[in-house]
């Protein structure tokens, strides 16, 4: 949506916490943060740390360290962890046991220095694999059913809604160009687009002006604020008019204007309806 | 008032000009207090928060005659002009505890505050400074900090006390800087660079304080703290969340692992009351940011405008403008300080138009709630409001397995850029945005859930964009300016009644302040910080910046 402009693109970029890339001269840029810059044990000590984490720890922590049903905290965003280097920092607390901040305690478990640093690489390892703003190493993805409403609900909210402009014929392929249920109700919701992130419309934005002296231009929306409003007419003819002169009539017709007024009208559960009818066409 | 006491008051204020009492050096702490005029001094120009300027050459007659006085683009990163010699080349001044492989500063993009004091401009983009000349844009000096990393998202000024300057940097650092020759007097590490924290606030100096934040993505605990401007020694800190088992707000949370995991960073600087000592700032959000589920309660104090000691750090009373956030929507705004009548008598107020589409206003001396107002439209994720004027949240419009329909869109019915406000016009100025976006949970369990992560984000449409005037004591809406395109960022207020901003269609505008009325504009592209105004010989300046390149317009 504020992609293409630049001030709005940089609160876009700070709430994706997506830096714009530093070492666009320089090529490559390393990662931001210490955990995922620095060298990585060798794959042999990783595979044993591996190895002693299931056998000890995992019961407690998880099998992705993010934490156990039975009250061990999660290690990836463990302060300690991060400031460990080679477990110097891991190994009291793993053979001498703890008090959590969570109110439970950890057991000691005795085990060779060795064994802790291997463990230690292991655990860094995981931390060197988190991707950006607290997203964890990209692991299986989970299948989840967005496809939870009621299609005969459904079917009714879109004879009373949505039949004024759309017959259910209409809606048949969608399911075919949108198999995941998540791009087909997000595709309906927004009335249209090209893809699941960007929603950029499928058909232009149109204008038409008329100017003081009566002449009407019509063409695809270029550039519209307070001051200018331009066009490309059908042929490729490009237009433009300063909207100083009130007499200047100028009338945008966005295609997805109808989809865009009833967003606050939409209960989550109509949603889900529509969504379900639409999927059973 | 006796003859001889007011000779006495003229005797002391003079005393307080005279350049002996600012013992000729850059910025003499005292100026810091002044109203906002023909100096910007810090953040917000002032203390208050306003952005309003004493300034009216331009006002809604004159605007029109604006001109383009000079234009200058920036260049940054490591000092290429080693070796090369010649007269032309700008000093660069290389600090930093970087090894040189994360080389960074490049991409020059200005999102912060300039300084002005005796007409030079001071610049920072994320490991630059730049002294400039405010009459042509010519660069005296530049420091480039070599960086280890963090994240590089942008920087929000430099603060200027005496002779020094201060600045953070990405990589956690407090910088202090000689104003006249860029030469680096000390570093101190701000925050655990280990520990993800990024730096980007401008520092706020009042009195012998030099008031910090910092940033972090990864449910590590927010901050606000305190150094010496002389020797960058730390003198407080306040953290926004409970990190003991005795610090208060334990109870809006299930346990002190989760709390002291909790965020609430401070990431934009906040305004500052000399009468009481109170520096009042708002806090970022709540982490996990997506997951209510792990963290039951309200969380204090995340999204919360707090208000503290400037000597001691110590919260006095604070406001939670966001309770129990699930929408990454940190209420880092800059709250605005101002005086106004209630009920026929003078209040000492602040306020605050809050991401998540609420506006506030509140005694500042006390914190007593005074109004909550819905200001985005269409704010669609809240339930009724609380006695105490907290707003409750609506778990339904949490991220949903089949998806919550929810207004604003994560960046909110406004974002960090400043609002303004006029003691002309007694309005409170903003943005209004009004998108919608479909918010998925992708991350079920509730224990694996981190930082921003754990959800999708589709953005639906908007229902318009607006810059709308506020009366602040009623929340009613004065005037509704419809921006055609998506609106834009921060705001300047003026005595000459105009306003100033981007459109976010590539145009920098100024408005009638007391109608919302276009008066005159500038195809610049969508100005990236904040427009300032100064004057240089006598005369309005307008000074503004378009990511890399500074643009001054003067009326002459």
């Amino acid at each position: 949506m504020r992609a293409k402009i630049a001030w709005s693109a940089g609160i876009w970029l700070l709430a994706l916490g997506l830096a714009p890339s530093a070492g666009a001269q320089g090529g490559k840029k390393p990662p931001d943060f210490p955990a995922q810059q620095r060298a990585l044990a060798d794959a042999a000590t990783i595979a044993r740390g591996e190895q002693i984490y299931t056998a000890n720890c995992r019961f407690c922590h998880g099998a992705d360290l993010r934490g156990g049903d039975s009250g061990g905290p999660n290690l990836l965003r463990s302060r300690l962890v991060f400031n460990d280097k080679e477990g110097e920092l891991i190994a009291p607390i793993v053979t001498q046991g703890s008090q959590t901040a969570g109110g439970g305690m950890m057991p000691p478990i005795p085990m060779p220095s060795e064994d802790v640093k291997a463990l230690a690489a292991y655990l860094h390892s995981v931390q060197a694999s988190m991707r950006g703003q607290g997203n964890p190493p990209a692991g299986e993805e989970k299948v989840l059913n967005v496809l939870v409403g009621d299609a005969s609900a459904g079917k009714a909210y879109f004879k009373k809604t949505c039949s004024s402009c759309h017959s259910a014929g209409d809606m048949k392929g969608l399911t075919e160009k949108f198999p995941e249920a998540m791009d087909l109700q997000n595709y309906w919701v927004r009335g249209g687009g090209d893809s699941r992130r960007t929603g950029k419309p499928e058909t232009p934005t149109t204008v038409t002006v008329k100017t003081p002296a009566g002449k009407t231009f019509k063409g695809d929306l270029v550039r519209y604020d307070d001051f200018i409003v331009s066009l490309r007419e059908a042929d490729g003819t490009y237009r433009s008019f300063s909207r100083g002169d009130e007499a200047l009539k100028v009338k945008i017709d966005d295609p997805r204007q109808a989809h865009l007024q009833l967003l606050p009208k939409y209960s989550d559960k109509d949603i889900h309806d529509v969504t379900a009818y639409l999927a059973s066409l | 008032m006796t003859s001889r006491r007011l000779f006495l008051s003229v005797a002391l204020s003079a005393l307080a000009l005279s350049p002996a009492a600012a013992e000729d050096v850059v910025l003499a702490p005292s100026v810091l207090r002044k109203p906002l005029a023909g100096s910007w001094t810090s953040y917000s120009g002032d203390y208050t928060g306003r952005r309003y300027s004493a300034l009216d050459q331009v006002n809604q007659q004159t605007v029109k005659h604006l001109t383009l006085a000079w234009t200058a683009e920036l260049t940054g990163g490591p000092d290429k002009s080693f070796g090369r010699g010649g007269a032309s080349s700008t000093p660069v001044i290389t600090g930093g505890e970087g090894s040189g492989e994360f080389t960074s500063g490049h991409n020059v993009n200005v999102k912060g505050s300039i300084l002005v004091v005796d007409d030079i401009l001071y610049v920072t983009s994320p490991d630059n400074v730049w002294a400039m000349d405010a009459r042509d844009g010519t660069v005296l000096w530049r420091y480039f900090w070599e960086t280890r990393g963090g994240t590089h998202i942008g920087n929000r000024g430099a603060a200027i006390w005496n002779n020094y300057l201060f600045f953070e940097t990405p990589d956690d650092y407090l910088v202090s800087l000689d104003a006249r020759t860029g030469k680096e007097r000390w570093h101190v590490e701000i925050a655990d660079f280990e520990q993800q924290y990024f730096s980007t606030p401008a520092p706020i100096v009042v009195d012998n304080h030099v008031l910090v934040g910092t940033g972090n993505d990864l449910d590590s605990p927010g901050f606000l703290q305190s150094f010496d401007p002389e020797t960058g020694k730390r003198q407080w800190i306040t953290y926004s969340v409970p990190m003991k088992a005795d610090d208060p707000g334990l109870e809006t949370w299930p346990n002190l692992d989760t709390a002291s995991h909790g965020g609430g960073q401070v990431w934009i600087p906040g305004s500052y009351d000399p009468e009481t000592r109170l520096y009042i700032y708002g806090t970022g959000n709540p982490t996990p940011g997506y997951t209510g589920a792990p963290r039951p309660g309200d969380n204090l104090f995340t999204c919360t405008l707090m208000a503290v000691d400037i000597d001691t750090g110590k919260l006095k009373w604070y406001f939670q403008t966001s309770a129990h956030d699930t929408h990454d929507w940190d209420s880092a705004q800059t709250p605005v300080l101002y005086d106004a009548k209630i009920d026929g008598k003078m209040r000492k107020l602040v306020s605050t138009a809050a991401r998540n589409g609420y506006f506030y206003t509140l005694d500042r001396v006390t914190g007593e709630h005074l109004l909550t107002k819905k200001f985005g439209t269409y704010t669609n994720w809240s339930l009724e409001t609380r006695p105490t004027g907290v707003v409750e949240p609506n778990p339904e419009k949490e991220a949903t397995i089949p998806g919550a329909l929810v207004s604003p869109v994560e960046g909110g019915v406004v974002n960090w850029p400043p609002p303004a406000y006029s003691p002309v016009t007694g309005l409170f100025y903003t943005h209004e945005k009004n998108g919608f976006n479909m918010l998925y949970l992708t991350e079920p369990d509730p224990r694996g859930s981190m930082g921003l992560g754990g959800k999708e984000r589709v953005q639906i449409g908007s229902l318009g964009d607006y810059l709308i005037a506020l009366d602040p004591l009623t929340g009613e809406t004065q005037w509704r300016h419809e921006w055609p395109g998506r609106g834009g960022g921060g705001l300047l207020a003026t005595a000459g009644n105009v306003l100033f901003t981007g459109d976010g269609s590539g145009n920098l505008v100024a408005v009638d302040a007391t109608n919302g009325k276009p008066l005159w504009h500038s195809r610049i592209g969508d100005p990236s910080n904040a427009v300032q105004t100064h004057l240089v010989d006598g005369k309005q300046h307008l000074l503004v910046a378009v990511r890399d390149r500074l643009y001054d317009y003067v009326l002459y």
